[in-house]
């Protein structure tokens, strides 16, 4: 959640409305699926059936959801769960947690560690400032470069191939 | 209460999540409904956890809490490079993924 704060602080919260009024108009070359969320962005008959296409689907699965829940065979989900004693190393304590992690589900415990450390690496690769502080520095270009659109996340610019 | 409740509570959480990653554009609003959608989920992994007096859906809610940490940490980090770019925020602008 904090993250979140500093990453809105950083980019602005308006990017809703900036990219959706920013995007101005396009060339009939690029219909797709861009065109769809260029319908839902905007105003007119054709956005509000779109929103209102995606707030049915999800009142569908909503109601979905809860007839399978609600709706189950299972007598057990009508109860208030299983007998529970308090303790020191009760259901739910750390202790209980702690053993558990530490026992039953180390391997999966130490994958977690292993993806948050790479989560971590890719984090700092993906946010870094990139070439330096002047953007114009080294701007040779690959004849490869000439294929490829920018800003592609492509692993030459990963390294700073072709910077903007 | 009945377990029930914390099912449905569970299910509507994880319905206002869908609905927003269907109908949202921008990718920090988009993470922010898949954060909702998996603590819909981790909701009822717990409450069945309790069900049955059994630890393991607590264990799986943590590492599910765990993904959801790195899945936001990178996905934060590449709106970060989007916006260092100038490039559009918005998903629609970023389907193409080929490099």
């Amino acid at each position: 959640m904090v993250l979140y704060v500093f990453v809105v602080a950083y980019v602005g919260g308006e990017e809703d409305d900036a990219a959706t009024n920013g995007a101005g108009p396009r060339g009939p070359s690029q219909w797709g699926m861009s065109q769809i969320g260029e319908r839902l962005g905007g105003s007119g008959p054709v956005a509000s059936g779109l929103r209102l296409g995606g707030a049915v689907a999800g009142g569908a699965l909503l109601v979905e959801l809860l007839i399978a829940l609600l709706g189950t065979g299972l007598e057990a989900v009508r109860g208030h769960g299983a007998p529970y004693a308090p303790g020191p190393h009760a259901f739910g304590t750390p202790a209980y947690i702690g053993n558990l992690l530490l026992t039953r589900f180390l391997l999966a415990f130490e994958v977690a560690s292993f993806l948050l450390l790479i989560a971590a690496v890719g984090g700092v690769v993906l946010a870094r400032r990139r070439g330096g502080l002047d953007d114009d520095a080294g701007d040779d270009l690959a004849p490869l470069d000439l294929m490829r659109p920018l800003g592609t996340g492509s692993m030459s610019e990963g390294v700073g191939g072709r910077v903007r | 209460m009945s377990i029930a409740w914390y099912l449905a509570v569970s299910a509507i959480v994880f319905s206002l999540g869908a609905v927003g990653v269907i109908t949202r554009r921008n990718p920090l609003v988009l993470l922010l409904c898949l954060e909702l959608m998996l603590n819909g989920a981790n909701l009822s992994l717990i409450a069945f956890s309790r069900m049955w007096g059994n630890g393991d859906g607590q264990i799986l809610a943590l590492i599910v809490m765990t993904v959801a940490a790195c899945e936001v940490c990178i996905g934060l980090g590449m709106i970060v490079a989007l916006y260092r770019r100038r490039l559009p925020v918005d998903v629609d602008e970023l389907r193409e993924l080929q490099g």
